[in-house]
């Protein structure tokens, strides 16, 4: 029993050539050859691969400043870099696998190819639109890289005033304008992802049958639409002192850097649902399918990522507890950073509720799921350990705050988006990966992880700083072992890369659906046809009906 | 008769067009927060008593001693009414599509276009007013004009970054304005667009509309108040 009933086929021509076997069926991969094919693209699926080729390279060049962070910190001393240079790699770190990784990752690569088809879509609403908003990642890419090979940039990712614009004598003024570009491509992402959400869903696809994944997709656009204009503006003034020399956050002329930080974090805290909330809607549908249970509480999920699209946005004072903000204005800040919680708790223990008593089984991709489920909650309790102003002002700048939002952007979004990667690999590329190297892996992952940013939450909270090259000697053993966790954890992000590769020729074929899954994107063909399906599927069933799907 | 250009995949041109107005809206809503952001630094620092006189000082400054008017922000008050004008006349142009009368819809466009270019001409003569009695921040600022008035030049330097930051941005978006008119008016001459299609129409008055609107608030702001 298929969860979608199709309406009668139409008289319309498909696209097949010839029989329907797996070398003369017409997909999206097939249908065209050549770059320019590529390049010139407005088709969803590969305007998707764009994005993950290019934020597979950012995801690595980040990790590589990662790297170079943790050998640095095997010893007290700052013995490989001089500590300018340290301060070079942790704000490139910081800056390329924020603005250029886990921001647009799950929406550019899985949202972009998934939206449409599990709306029942033949594209987006505005394909080009897409296209442009990849030239523009494109472009910020490179203004950012020009960057870091010219001098590179040592104002941590947080690009605090007034020593971005006056002190920083190093390439500032490249990244900051590569980060506003960015801008611009995460919004028409977002603005093609409201409207396509609003307009393009197929018949009978009404707003409580849409999959979570949607609802998810749809909140995460919500916010980076009002928070990124925000950052643009922001990243404008910056430019603007720097070059014309003015003093729009300098004290010295008069202006505010306290007013910097408070539009740097209204931005930048939503940004940090912007990184988790479509994590979080991968995690739905991994953990329904892999459990073939539909979702406890369904309603609950869908507005619990509304909910902190809203309470997201009024909680960026906490991280300016020690900022010199009002005591009142922290408290405020405070509270309604233990209620953005609640939600976040909802979706945790909805999720928990789905396994209970479901037909559990372990691939590739339920590892990831349940490794989020745990970290993601050890790096939500300890927000709430920081969202306490007395707690945060005595761990502020520490590698505990370190730990912590490594906890939920690695531990949550990264495995999220490895996760829901091996979900959709055989939809996306036709194509199933080797389970035993991806179930090694994800275990590497798992086990590296923690061993990199457990001993951090202990280091930080015996009070060594963030941001130098050099600590005390007591603690060199947890940053021994962090370090060792760090290079399990990079060949844990090694193997994919080479078995993924491997699948794309020599795997076996997948099949329209191999995992049995629910969701209008299983019931087309793998890899889909150039517009998604062969006639305009109508829903009739809620999302997830395992018990009737089996 | 002008012909609906459907993509291909839409299924219907009503949701074709549903999908571009909501389109519009939302890009409408980042350019709130885009401008939103400079007016909140604006206002905080106004509003900062150390900072009150300075800012004060400057915004009188605007519009002082053109073409004689004292005291009085003449040329920004002109622009707005120029402005206000030629949101009517794009208002004109989408109902003229609307109903399909062609003339209309190309005439008001046209008049549009000429209404948005007196506005940039008056911009571009205030800017270099400006340039001449040094008000540029960081370039051709005249610290030593301010000494002995009591104020602090830094202030009224910081003021004018603002000033520029928010017209500055503003006349960008008119410029992007006028490119996008001058483009549908060749396409209104070509009989591009009637009753059945006038979205790109409809979405061009959306966006300068805003841009006009953001004027409304820049102008008192900037220029009009006085405390």
């Amino acid at each position: 029993m298929s969860t979608v009933a199709y309406s009668p086929p139409k008289a319309e021509p498909i696209p097949v050539a010839g029989d329907y076997g797996p070398e003369t069926r017409v997909d999206y991969i097939n249908c065209a050859w050549g770059v320019r094919s590529w390049l010139l693209t407005v088709d969803h699926k590969r305007i998707a691969l764009l994005y993950l080729f290019a934020i597979t390279a950012m995801f690595f060049l980040g990790g590589a400043f990662a790297v170079l962070i943790r050998i640095e910190l095997l010893t007290p001393k700052s013995d490989l870099f001089e500590p300018d240079t340290y301060n070079r790699m942790f704000t490139m770190h910081g800056i390329v696998m924020t603005f250029f990784f886990l921001i647009p990752g799950v929406p550019s690569v899985l949202g972009n190819f998934l939206l449409p088809i599990m709306l029942g879509a033949k594209d987006l609403a505005f394909p080009k639109l897409n296209l442009a908003s990849w030239y523009i990642y494109i472009l910020g890419c490179l203004l950012t890289l020009a960057g870091i090979i010219w001098g590179g940039i040592d104002t941590g990712w947080t690009f605090y005033t007034p020593y971005s614009t006056r002190s920083a004598h190093t390439s500032v003024m490249p990244v900051a304008v590569g980060v506003l570009v960015l801008g611009f491509s995460s919004i028409l992402t977002a603005l093609n992802f409201i409207v396509t959400t609003h307009t393009m869903r197929a018949p009978g696809l009404t707003w409580f049958k849409l999959p979570l994944f949607v609802w998810s997709s749809y909140a995460t656009s919500l916010v980076v639409m009002l928070g990124t204009p925000v950052i643009t503006t922001t990243l404008v003034l910056v430019a603007v002192e720097r070059f014309a020399g003015v003093g729009i956050f300098d004290p010295k002329a008069g202006g505010d850097p306290v007013l910097f930080q408070h539009l740097f974090w209204f931005y930048s805290h939503p940004a940090v649902y912007i990184m988790i909330l479509p994590a979080m809607g991968v995690i739905s549908e991994l953990v329904t399918a892999f459990s073939r249970k539909t979702i406890f509480g369904y309603q609950f999920v869908a507005f619990a990522s509304m909910a902190i699209a809203v309470f997201g946005f009024l909680v960026w004072g906490h991280h300016m507890f020690v900022s010199g903000q009002s005591p009142y204005a922290s408290t405020i800040f405070s509270l309604i950073s233990y209620v953005v919680a609640i939600p976040s708790a909802v979706k945790v223990f909805n999720w928990t509720a789905t396994l209970y008593k479901g037909s559990i089984s372990w691939a590739t991709p339920m590892l990831y799921a349940i490794g989020f489920i745990g970290l993601f909650t050890i790096g939500g309790l300890t927000g709430l350990v920081l969202a306490s102003p007395p707690v945060d002002v005595h761990v502020t700048d520490t590698y505990f705050v370190v730990a912590h939002f490594h906890y939920v952007m690695v531990g949550g979004t990264i495995m999220a988006y490895m996760g829901g990667l091996h979900y959709w690999w055989p939809k996306m590329t036709g194509r199933m990966y080797p389970e035993g190297w991806a179930k090694a892996a994800a275990l590497l992952v798992f086990f590296g992880f923690n061993l990199t940013f457990f001993p951090q939450f202990l280091v930080g909270y015996a009070g060594m700083n963030r941001r130098y090259a050099s600590y005390v000697d007591e603690f060199q053993v947890l940053n021994v072992l962090s370090t060792a966790g760090a290079s399990i954890l990079g060949f844990g992000f090694l193997l994919p890369f080479g078995y993924f590769g491997w699948s794309l020729r020599y795997a076996k074929a997948a099949g329209p659906n191999p995992w049995g899954a629910t969701g209008l994107e299983w019931t087309t063909e793998s890899p889909p046809p150039p517009h998604n399906f062969e006639v305009t599927p109508t829903v009739t069933l809620p999302p997830y009906e395992y018990a009737t799907h089996n | 008769m002008a012909t609906v250009p459907l993509a291909h995949h839409f299924r219907t041109p009503a949701q074709q067009h549903h999908a571009a107005l909501l389109g519009m809206w939302m890009f409408l809503i980042t350019e709130v927060l885009l401008f939103g952001a400079v007016f909140l630094g604006y206002v905080v620092y106004r509003a900062n008593p150390a900072l009150h006189g300075g800012f004060v000082a400057a915004s009188e400054h605007l519009g002082q001693s053109v073409f004689g008017f004292e005291h009085v922000p003449f040329l920004g008050a002109f622009n707005t009414v120029i402005l206000l004008g030629s949101s009517f006349t794009m208002a004109l142009a989408v109902r003229a599509a609307q109903v399909g009368n062609q003339s209309s819809l190309v005439r008001n466009l046209g008049l549009t276009m000429i209404l948005g270019t007196i506005f940039l001409g008056i911009k571009a003569y205030e800017y270099h007013h400006d340039w001449d009695i040094g008000l540029i921040p960081g370039f051709k600022f005249d610290k030593a004009a301010w000494a002995g008035t009591g104020v602090d030049a830094r202030h009224v330097e910081l003021f004018f970054v603002f000033y520029f930051v928010l017209t500055g941005l503003h006349a960008i978006h008119m410029f992007i304005g006028m490119g996008l008119l001058g483009v549908l008016w060749v396409r209104s001459r070509m009989g591009r667009f009637g009753r059945e299609y006038y979205t790109p129409i409809e979405l061009a008055g959306l966006y300068w509309h805003f841009v006009d609107v953001v004027w409304i608030f820049l102008y008192p702001l900037l220029y009009l108040i006085r405390h």
